[in-house]
Parts: structure tokens; sequence; C-alpha cells
């Protein structure tokens, strides 16, 4: 076991390397001069350029661009962005909005998918799986932007439940609708699984043995049925949670909500490589965690897998 | 609990009634009837077989006396009666106050039936904590030990996964006595494991019962060991009880015609009368399928030269240990008999087939296939030797694909190796359905549509389309019901005497093997530990493996008068 994590952190190595190389080239083969971004409109003086140019290395080859920026990487200073704010800083001031976003978003949609596909898969054919079913298919056929603001519409502007968008201190209760929105597609999927793996479990000979057994009906639901049934959920939920964790680009930007995604989004606009290139690399190594802790949940909840 | 005041007079109360039992199951085509008028009585202490093929109703039945009909099946008609005590239409409560206490379960499948996410001892603890009994770890330890489970302490910290078949059967046989219920309802309890390991579960559950004096109603498929453990046995057929008596009396003067052909077509049974019949001074032969001469013997089509598998399994840190599966083995097979090669699961029989195949590698050791060894074919000459040595797999259910009609499924082998023309395809594939005595009209059928019979009936024309030399069934008919059985093996004796076929017969069912096998080998643990002809290892079986095989063969205790024989 210590050995599978141990290689699957040395795996994260390759995967590192690989990425901010493939980012670092997409960013580095953009159209137009780097320096135009930083100059806006109004331009600098080519003594400026020039001293731009050094300041980030551009008048250096691609290779020397990369080793650069990795040494950076390796003592742990991700430099500066094109406005001179250092990179980690920005980071660190925006992750966490995200990451909180992420979290409320996750536990809407696993205990509203899960509670919802057990109820539906025990009522197979009956009124309410049925409409749950075509209810989470409406929710997966509808673009997210779509019933981001929707939603925005409704709760926050005509009812005013909530403020439409988010302030800068991303508060519980303004996060609050973002995270439904962001949830709802996922809750559909978690929904719609749950229920298959749950009609899957109960018809399973085991279960009918636990029955024999003089077992409640509800402690035969719950021991026997529920968790056997959670071991696909819990894989797709640990790997949302990584996708979440990236930042929801379209929904941060519905609610203005000042976090990864939105950042990462002004980056592209601006041209801004440093930051891009960090960025993205950030949220890949978040993914990569995301998922061995999906594997290790795995293998806590199914006994049958073990590493070696 | 009720009190019957029957167990003070002399005639007992009956422990479980069923009276005129109808159970109807609810379909998108309407209701279908599986069991129709079923009667059935079983007193306290009193074992009770239910014998029948799949679909005859007699899980179904054992089922709704403790209320585990699928969600779609009810009870539509009649009563059950369970120590006094209508339970017919007994409330959910009521039902699983009974349910482990009073009637317990032992299942059908030990692979199956056990929650492989949660420990031994928690799924016996469960049982206990429910019905009210103390669920220490002393008691389910207990529990367990009772069953036969040896070193059952720190057995019960493990997972399902990790136990064998038999100790997995073991850990149910437990659960199903733990709260010391008056009625077991076992649902063919061995079927899925080995002969050995079957008899001495069986054997342990008839002393547990008896010193516990828990009524058994035992279901099973296998006349001769319903005959060997019950004191009643009770026939169904197509939903409704045929015949019901005491065990022998139902053998040696079967009424209905099913129970006859039952008692005929039984292996365990005919293995028996082989015997009997040997006793009695008649040769094998005459009472068999036609088998070939000793003459031809000597032709040797498929000759095995100290074959070995080694299996490399991967341990922890990267290291791995050597683990020999197939360890020397050699035999020949005559051209036109049937050689068997018999073991236990995980005995290396399987892995014999596959290399005899060519689908598994050998590590070493030699495959002379009319005097040429396969072990070294390249590609091309691996392909045409494909087509002289075909295999029957097992499951019909898994070994068809579900997408091909029948027609393709028969016409992929000629189509593969570019044998003919469209035309004379279709007429090959007509033949061959003629050949294993299916309709043409079937060539547009798809696999589900088709029973198990049917479907080995397919896989032996898709066996036989490029008209091979040498057919290797690998536990070709253990997946089916006894009478369908008997259909296929004479399908295959009369294919073998019309087309002068050569068979490999991998089997852990030694009473198939008596009916079948010109030759036997016998494996253990990678091993050939015994070969001979049918009747040598039968009448004189030289090693202990090869005597507890035989001694496990159901229905061997029992002793059959003459006319039966």
């Amino acid at each position: 076991m210590v050995w599978y994590i141990v290689r699957r952190f040395l795996q994260l190595i390759p995967v590192f390397l690989g990425a901010t190389l493939l980012v670092y080239f997409l960013v580095f083969s953009l159209p137009g001069d780097a320096t135009a971004a930083i100059c806006g409109e109004r331009g600098c003086t080519p003594a400026v350029v020039a001293g731009l140019r050094e300041q980030y290395n551009l008048d250096q080859p691609f290779w020397i661009q990369y080793l650069l920026y990795l040494k950076g990487v390796l003592t742990f200073d991700l430099g500066t962005n094109f406005s001179g704010r250092p990179i980690a800083t920005i980071i660190a001031e925006v992750f966490p909005t995200t990451a909180k976003l992420a979290i409320m978003a996750l536990v809407i949609e696993a205990v509203f998918g899960i509670v919802f596909g057990l109820i539906a898969g025990l009522r197979k054919g009956k009124i309410f799986d049925s409409s749950v079913l075509v209810l989470s298919l409406i929710v997966i056929a509808v673009p997210i932007f779509v019933l981001g603001f929707l939603m925005q519409f409704l709760i926050g502007v005509k009812l005013q439940w909530t403020n439409p968008t988010v302030s800068g201190d991303a508060t519980f209760t303004e996060l609050l609708l973002p995270a439904v929105v962001l949830g709802l597609v996922s809750f559909a999927y978690v929904l719609r699984l749950t229920r298959t793996s749950i009609i899957e479990n109960v018809n399973a000979d085991y279960v009918r043995t636990a029955t024999a057994k003089g077992l409640s009906r509800r402690r035969v639901v719950v021991v026997h049925v529920l968790r056997n049934s959670l071991i696909p959920v819990v894989t797709f939920l640990g790997a949302d949670l990584g996708a979440l964790m990236g930042g929801a680009i379209v929904t941060e930007g519905i609610f203005n909500v000042n976090g990864v995604g939105n950042t990462l989004y002004r980056a592209v606009l601006n041209g801004d490589g440093p930051m891009v290139v960090s960025i993205v690399t950030f949220l890949i190594l978040i993914f990569c965690l995301a998922n061995l802790l999906v594997d290790l949940l795995y293998a806590w909840l199914d006994p049958r897998i073990r590493y070696a | 609990m009720s009190h019957s005041t029957g167990h003070q007079t002399a005639m007992p109360l009956p422990l479980l009634e069923l009276r005129d039992l109808a159970i109807t199951f609810s379909t998108s085509n309407g209701d279908v009837p599986a069991v129709r008028n079923a009667h059935l009585t079983v007193m306290p202490g009193e074992t009770v077989a239910i014998v029948g093929e799949s679909g005859s109703g007699k899980s179904t039945t054992a089922l709704a006396a403790i209320g585990l009909l699928p969600a779609n099946g009810r009870v539509s008609n009649g009563s059950i009666i369970f120590d006094g005590e209508d339970i017919t239409h007994a409330s959910e409560k009521r039902i699983v106050e009974l349910r482990g206490s009073s009637i317990g379960m032992v299942p059908q499948d030990p692979m199956s039936n056990l929650n492989p996410v949660w420990k031994i001892g928690f799924q016996v603890r469960e049982t206990l904590k429910a019905n009210g009994l103390p669920s220490g770890p002393q008691d389910v330890a207990k529990v367990l030990a009772e069953a036969g489970l040896p070193d059952a302490a720190s057995r019960a910290n493990q997972y399902p996964h990790e136990f064998s078949g038999g100790m997995r059967q073991r850990a149910l046989i437990a659960i199903g006595l733990s709260c010391r219920p008056r009625l077991l309802i076992a649902d063919e309890p061995t079927s899925a494991l080995d002969v050995t390991v079957q008899r001495q579960i069986l054997d342990h559950l008839d002393t547990m019962t008896e010193e516990l004096g828990t009524a058994v109603l035992l279901i099973t498929h296998d006349l001769g060991l319903a005959a060997e453990r019950a004191h009643k046995v009770i026939v169904m057929y197509k939903g409704q009880v045929v015949e019901a008596g005491p065990a022998l009396e139902l053998l040696t003067n079967p009424r209905h015609p099913y129970t006859q052909k039952l008692v005929a077509s039984a292996p365990s049974i005919a293995s028996r009368r082989i015997e009997s019949a040997k006793k009695a001074g008649v040769r094998t032969q005459d009472l068999l399928a036609p088998s070939v001469t000793a003459t031809a013997a000597l032709d040797r089509v498929i000759e095995v030269e100290d074959l070995t598998k080694v299996f490399k399994i991967r341990g922890s840190w990267g290291t791995s240990t050597d683990f020999t599966a197939v360890d020397k083995v050699s035999f020949s097979i005559a051209r036109g008999t049937t050689t068997a090669v018999v073991g236990e699961s995980g005995s290396g029989k399987s892995t014999v087939a596959k290399m005899v195949l060519g689908l598994e590698g050998a590590t070493s050791g030699s495959i002379r296939f009319d005097g040429v060894d396969i072990t070294t074919l390249g590609r091309k000459e691996m392909f045409d030797f494909r087509r002289r040595v075909q295999p029957i797999f097992q499951d019909p259910y898994g070994s068809l694909d579900p997408m091909y009609n029948i027609y393709r499924t028969i016409e992929e082998p000629l189509r593969v190796h570019g044998v003919g023309t469209a035309k004379t395809r279709e007429k090959k594939v007509r033949e061959l359905l003629d050949q294993v005595a299916l309709p043409s009209a079937m060539m547009q059928r798809f696999p589900n549509e088709l029973s198990g019979g049917q479907r080995q009936r397919v896989a032996i024309a898709r066996a036989l389309a490029l008209d091979p030399e040498v057919v290797i069934c690998d536990e070709a008919v253990s997946a089916l019901d006894v009478l369908v059985q008997a259909q296929i093996l004479n399908l295959l004796a009369d294919l073998q005497s019309e087309l002068g076929l050569s068979y490999l017969f991998i089997t852990h069912d030694l009473a198939v093997v008596r009916q079948i096998a010109d030759h036997v080998a016998v494996m253990e643990k990678g091993k050939l530990v015994e070969q001979g002809t049918t009747d040598e290892v039968f009448d004189n079986p030289t090693t202990a493996y090869t005597q507890a095989l035989l001694a496990a063969i159901p229905g061997a205790a029992l002793e059959l008068p003459p006319e039966v024989a």
C-alpha cells in the first residue's frame, strides 16, 4: 500500500513535466507580442520593451525560457505576472474561494444525488422514479450558462432571496446559489449513477441472503445495498472534485466569483503567459491528487481491490 | 412463537405445511403461473428434498415459505402453515421475526451470497444481533467453528474473497444455522462446489441438523443426492408436484413418466447402475454409447509429454513467486476415443485444455498433434492447426456472442477460414444444425431466445463447422440440467461414432466421466496422479485422491436394489 502511494507520487513527475511543457509551448506559440499586452494601447518606449523582454526572459529561445521557468517552480518561485504581482500570492488569494465553492457544490450533489438516487432505485418504475429521471435529463440537457443565468435572475433578482453576485468576501450564503448551479449537472449524474447501481444491487444474491438472515428492511438497504452501490458513485464524485477545484469558468463568471476560474480566464484574455502556465500546472496537480484520493477511497470501500 | 400441543400426542403436527400452494409471477405479458397446487409437509427434524430441473418451481416453492419471492411474484392461492400458524399473508414484521430464528436458509451459490465488502465475522454477527442472540467475537467464532471452519476466530476477520468456495459455503451454513432455526431451507447448497468438498459439506450439514433436531427442506436437481440425503422426496415438474414419497421407493418404483426419466438419466445413478451391472457380469460397453475397440487405440492423435505451465504471481514490492499450475503432465488421446481429465477446481485441468488448444503457451514439455509439436508452430501453421482442434466451453450463456444470430455464430469459423462460398456455407450450417438436432428455422434467432441445452447444441455445431478431428470439451455439460446433460452426452457420443471424432473431456464430475470416457486421467494440484481406462480407474482406484473423488459421487452410498440397477 505504502509502495503504491509512493509510486503514484512518482508518477506525478512526468505528468507535471509533460503538462507544463505542453502549456508553456501553447502560450509561447500565441500570436502577438506579449509586451503589447503589458504596455496597453499607449505603447511603451523601446527601452522599456527591451527591459520587459529581459525581465520575463522573452528574448531567450523557447527551451531556455521553459528551463528557467522550471527552475523557478522547483525553487518555489512561480515568478510574477505581467502586472508585477507574485503569482503564488494570487493563487493563494483566489484558491480558497474556489475550494469553498467546490466543496459546497460537491456536498450538495452528493447528498441530494445519493438520496434521490436511492429512493428512485428502490421504487424503480414508480412515479417518483420516472419524474426524477425526466428532471435529471432536463438538467443534463440544458447548458450550464442558461441554468446559471436563469437561477440568478429568478432567485437573485426577482425573488431577491440572495445577492445575485458574490462580493469579495465570498460568504457562505453568497456562495450558496453558485454552488447549487455548479452542483446541478453533477447532481443529475450522481442521481442516475446511484439509481442504476441500486437497481443492480438490490437483486443481488447476498441481499436476498441478508433478508433471509432476519435483518430488518432498513438494515438490508443501508448496510447491504447502499454501501455496495456507492462504489461507482464515489469514483465519480472524486473525479468531479478535481474538476470543480479547477474552477468553473462559466459559473464563476456569471456570479462574479473571484476564484481560480475567473482569474485564469482573465489571464488568457491578457495573454499573461506565466500566469496561465502556473495556474494550469497547479490545477493539473490538484486533479492528479484528487484522482489518487479516489483510488485510495476505492480500495477502502471495496476490500477486493488491493494495490501492490 | 406459537406453541402447538401436537408434540404431546403420538403424531406430531407438521413443522411446515404447504397446502394447494399456487405462485404467480406478473410479467409484461400478464400473469404467469410458476407453481400450481403444491402440497408438501415437513415434520419436525425431518429432511425433505424437492427435486426438479431449473424452472420447475422448486426454488420458488421453498422461497415462498420465508416470504422471499421476487418482487413480481405472489402467492395466488393456498396456504403456508408454519408450526400451526398460517403465515401465507403474515405481516412483514412477523416474517422478519421468523426469518433467521425460526426458518434459516443456506443459499445456492457461495460465490454470490456473501456481501463482498463486509468481513465474514460482520456478516455472522449481524445475524446473531438481528435475532437477539449474544454477538461477541467469541460467539461469532463459535458459530463458524461449528460449521467446520478451521481457525474460526481469525478467519472471521477475513473478507469473502479470501475464502475458497467450500469455506464460503461453510460460512453460509454457519449463518443459516446460527440462530438455531427449527427449519432450514437448503437451496442447492453444494451444486457450485467440487464433489469432494460437496460431500464434506453435506455430511457436516447432516450431522449438525441431526444434533440440533433441525428439519431440512433440501432443494436439488440431483435425484441421487436427494435419495441419499432425504427421508422423503418430492418431484416437481413444470410448477407441479408430480410425485412424492419415501426416497428409495421413488427410485425403485417411479410412477410418473418424468420421474422415470429422471431416474434413468441422473448421472450419479447411471454411474451406480454401471457398477451394479458389472457385478452382474455385464460389460460396460453394452450399457453405454458405442465405444471403439482396443485395436484402434494405437493411433494417437494427441500426445502430451511433460507438459508444464508456470505462472508468475505478483507479490508486493515488485517481487513475484512461481506457481506451477501444471506439472509434467503426460497423456495421449487415441483417435476416435474420449479421454477425460478429471480434477477439482485448481487442479490445473483447464490450463491443460487451454494449452492443448494453443490458447496458452506451455512453459516446457511438448504437445504433439499428429506427430507435430504445436508448441513450436508459427502463426500460419497455428491458424491451420486451429481448424483441426475445436473447443466447446462450459457456459453456453457466456460463450455465444449475444449480438450474433445463430447462423452467424456457426458460419463465422467457416468465413474466417475462407471455406466455400456464401451458398455452400449456408448449406453447411443447415447440415450442422441438423446434426445437432436443431431445426434450421433457428438460424435467425439470437442466443437469448434459446434454452441452455439449445445453446450448447449451437456451441457444438459451431465447434464442428470446420470438420475438426479433435474436440475439447471444457466442462461442456456441467452447467446443464441432468436431463439436458444426458441428451448432450448422447449427442456427443453419436457424433463421435458418426464422424470419428476424438474428445478431450475436462470435467470435475466423475459420474459424467463414467458415461462417456474411454480413458481417464486424474489431476491433483497440477500433477497427474492416476490414469488408465475408465473401468480400471473406477474399479481399482490406486491413489487415495481418486478413491476420495469416487466416494464423493452423490448416491455412492445408495444400495440400489437389482431391478433399478
